[in-house]
């Protein structure tokens, strides 16, 4: 277990680790509320559709693939179940296997045009991106859905202990969404051949071709996978605030990206895990709360993310240069 | 291998691989005509050509990637196929490696070698301690150690190769094809992979070795299949061989073999380095590239050569000593200021440093020298590149459809060729060839020796860096010995011999 603990040390989880108990520490200092665990379990559930979207994210980065549209992916899957529920009376587990299917559908959409039009990525998911969502705004008109039913929009709490006076700690579904999604998916990427398989395609795809692994499988079931949980979010996020609202969710897919990148994972492909995205978006939350919690403006909290990005990609850079100097 | 009971009981043993009459054409175009070749268990079998000779389709069949023309018979074992599939292949024990390797740089030692295991129906579950036991019990076979939790990205070249290796074995190959094995290993990694080798015949698995290095060839392997376009010449033991005999049969022409060695102490020295050291690079070296002369620098790879030759050119300045260009002390504190001095240096990666591959061949060749055909205000006219460009295709003898093509299209030697042009556009004093064939088949090796012979006789210096010793002992004047960073030795081919150099050189 000795090389488990070095390997460990060497790790982008340790940094993180490293830097969120240094904020924590900080903040914990400069903020007294900050260090409640109610503020904690708040702050968990404010951020569990960003963590759930940037865990999908992840399967993709893993395969070398990137993907813009999954927020106006979630956006209409959200509309559409909202739209069964609302408009078409049907019941619970119709809507949500609506918002389901409608995810995973529109993620293989990209797989397919990924695959057959051999085009970037990146190009591929800015143009769906753009068509989902306007397809959404134009036959809805942007006109959001009030009143969800409320097994859909009730609060729902697993878990509630009192902690003191006027406080409580609560377990709520988005949480434990999200724990599911997050254990789910380091399981398939880490203990099964279809991990595997997209790990290998991520680090070299030419090889992996050659060792007989499908790459258009890969990029289905990646893109697919990141469409099925967007889906997911989607159900969530209008789940936190009761109605469905079609832009709610657009604007957010760079803080979703600089998370997934964060925690480890590298546009290149092959490298990340999901502990490191998690712990990317605890990093995140926690400057965010942290700095709220001060008074500070959230203009800055913009800027404090870049900032960080640019350094933890620029110490990547700069470590793998060292080490390929020391190789030569 | 001389025992002659080990001679009589590989004869009678069954050839493991028997092709039959394979033919394999595109779109018209033989690629290979009427091959019959056989591969015995626990031989090493060397199958060279020049490039487009065949070879890799001839393994392309095996490997099961093409499908070869009817009248084909391919037995394994005795049992005849029309043609492979590439699962068909990989269940028989045929085990391609490629010169890329095919690794997976962000996944640890252990799960590249295991890779079959994660190949089965996705759902199924990774078992970590039988993909361990599966790699250490491949790692054991060949009595080598690497760490098993390590990332392939992290290992030097010559470990890589060995996972490579490995991951052949963890799934049950019987014939492993290595293409290029020891393009890019040093003289001591060669030979520890010879010695994986010879465990590797000893359980019976046969290898065949796809290479250009013609002294190695023959030094490892028991028979030598020669292919020249899409034809076998025949299978030959290879002890009957050398590489002077594989190079005529491999191209059909009579190489000439002759010492240059001129005398060119009298003439002006051109570059003049003393003392010159750099801290963990090289120490106190001194020597003289005389006007017209070739001087060869050879050594291991890590002897500070390529470093040497770096600090020549501008790009790592050195700590202590001096260099004079013709006579001129030189101050280059940055590879322009060396170019401008009149220095050129062709780089041993031509590949991805020398050429930009998507650029057409004119582009490329006129880089160097931009600002020189550029006019006041920084036009560079058509005219002018497509001059510069054609005078250095005629003067290499680059054959190409035209100079706007890319230079991906061109073949090994003729994208060295131009970025020899891109260098000598500038007019160098002293060029600087850094194992300029590196990767180049042995026609081609020839015609870029006729280029740097010619270009000494115009009167043009050479530094030429290589650890092939025969490179260096047929092609230079006078050869220098590099090791650890010093210069060892000077040798005067004719005077000394090859054996003589190469002795001192592999000691």
């Amino acid at each position: 277990m000795h090389s488990l603990l070095t390997r460990f040390k060497r790790s982008s989880e340790a940094y993180l680790t490293a830097v969120i108990l240094l904020l924590v520490v900080v903040f914990g200092v400069l903020t007294p509320d900050f260090l409640t665990l109610g503020n904690w379990f708040d702050l968990v559930e404010s951020y569990s559709v960003t963590a759930i979207l940037a865990i999908g994210l992840f399967v993709v980065l893993v395969t070398g693939g990137i993907d813009i549209s999954f927020a106006a992916t979630a956006s209409v899957a959200q509309y559409l179940a909202a739209y069964a529920a609302i408009r078409l009376n049907m019941p619970a587990p119709v809507v949500l296997l609506i918002g389901a299917v409608t995810g995973t559908l529109l993620g293989c959409l990209n797989a397919v045009l990924i695959d057959r039009l051999r085009a970037t990525a990146i190009i591929i998911t800015i143009s769906t991106m753009s068509v989902y969502f306007a397809l959404l705004m134009y036959f809805t008109s942007g006109k959001s859905i009030y009143g969800l039913p409320g097994w859909w929009s009730d609060s729902m709490v697993l878990f509630e202990m009192t902690t003191g006076p006027d406080q409580s700690v609560r377990l709520t579904l988005p949480i434990v969404v999200m724990i599911v999604v997050a254990v789910g998916t380091a399981f398939i990427m880490n203990r099964t051949s279809l991990g595997r398989q997209l790990y290998a395609m991520g680090g070299n795809p030419e090889a992996a071709r050659r060792v007989g692994v499908s790459l258009s499988t890969m990029q289905w079931f990646a893109y697919g996978y990141l469409g099925l949980l967007a889906g997911i979010a989607g159900l969530l996020q209008a789940h936190r605030v009761g109605e469905s609202v079609p832009n709610a969710m657009i604007g957010g897919e760079l803080n979703v990206v600089a998370a997934a990148v964060l925690g480890g994972a590298s546009l290149l492909g092959g490298i990340g895990s999901v502990s490191g995205v998690v712990l990317g978006i605890l990093l995140l939350a926690i400057l965010r709360n942290g700095l709220n919690l001060m008074g500070v403006s959230p203009y800055f909290f913009q800027i404090v993310i870049g900032t960080i990005l640019l350094a933890s990609t620029g110490i990547t850079g700069l470590s793998l240069r060292r080490r390929r100097v020391a190789e030569a | 291998m001389s025992d002659p009971v080990v001679q009589a009981s590989r004869a009678q043993r069954q050839p493991f691989v028997r092709m039959r009459n394979a033919t394999m054409k595109f779109a018209g175009v033989t690629a290979l005509q009427a091959l019959d070749w056989d591969i015995i268990p626990g031989e090493v079998h060397c199958l060279i050509g020049e490039n487009g000779c065949g070879k890799s389709t001839a393994i392309k069949i095996l490997s099961g990637v093409n499908i070869p023309e009817e009248g084909t018979v391919i037995e394994i074992d005795g049992t005849p196929y029309p043609h492979l599939t590439p699962a068909q292949s990989k269940a028989l024990g045929l085990h391609v490696i490629y010169q890329d390797l095919s690794l997976f740089p962000n996944l640890s030692v252990a799960e590249n070698i295991a890779m079959d295991d994660a190949l089965h129906s996705l759902g199924r579950l990774v078992n970590r301690r039988q993909m361990i036991e599966r790699a250490s019990a491949a790692l054991k076979r060949l009595d080598v150690h690497l760490p098993l939790d390590e990332k392939v990205g992290s290992l030097p070249i010559a470990s890589r190769q060995l996972v490579a290796i490995c991951r052949g074995l963890a799934s049950d190959a019987r014939l492993l094809f290595m293409d290029e094995p020891t393009a890019s290993l040093t003289r001591s990694e060669v030979d520890s992979l010879l010695g994986v080798v010879r465990r590797l015949k000893q359980d019976g698995i046969a290898i065949v070795f796809v290479s250009h290095r013609l002294d190695e060839v023959v030094e490892i392997a028991e028979r030598v299949t020669v292919l020249r376009d899409g034809r076998k010449l025949g299978t030959y033991p290879a002890g009957s061989l050398d590489d002077r005999k594989l190079g005529e049969l491999m191209t059909g022409l009579q190489i000439e073999h002759k010492v240059r060695a001129h005398d060119c102490s009298a003439a002006a020295p051109i570059l003049e380095v003393r003392q010159l050291s750099r801290r963990g690079e090289f120490r106190n070296v001194n020597f003289t590239v005389h006007k017209g002369e070739v001087v060869g620098i050879t050594g291991l790879l890590g002897a500070g050569r390529t470093e040497l030759a770096l600090s020549i050119f501008g790009m790592s300045p050195p700590d202590g000593g001096e260099i004079r260009l013709d006579g001129q002390a030189m101050q280059a504190r940055s590879n322009r200021d060396a170019i401008d001095a009149g220095i050129a240096y062709v780089s041993e990666d031509r590949l991805s440093i020398g050429v930009n591959m998507r650029q057409s061949v004119q582009d490329n060749m006129v880089l160097a020298v931009l600002h020189r055909l550029a006019s006041g205000i920084g036009w560079v006219s058509p005219a002018s590149r497509h001059a510069t460009a054609a005078k250095w295709r005629d003067k290499l003898r680059i054959k190409i459809p035209a100079l706007e093509a890319p230079v991906s299209q061109l073949s090994g030697g003729n994208q060295q060729r131009v970025v020899l042009a891109k260098w000598l556009a500038t007019d160098p004093k002293l060029l600087i060839l850094d194992s300029p064939t590196v990767g180049v088949d042995i026609g081609n090796k020839q015609g870029i020796y006729e280029i740097v012979h010619s270009l000494a006789e115009l009167g043009m210096s050479v530094l030429m860096i290589s650890d092939e010793v025969p490179e260096v002992y047929y092609n230079c004047d006078r050869v220098l010995h590099m090791r650890s960073g010093e210069i060892v030795d000077e040798f005067v081919p004719g005077r000394d011999s090859e054996d003589h150099i190469r002795e001192h050189v592999y000691a």
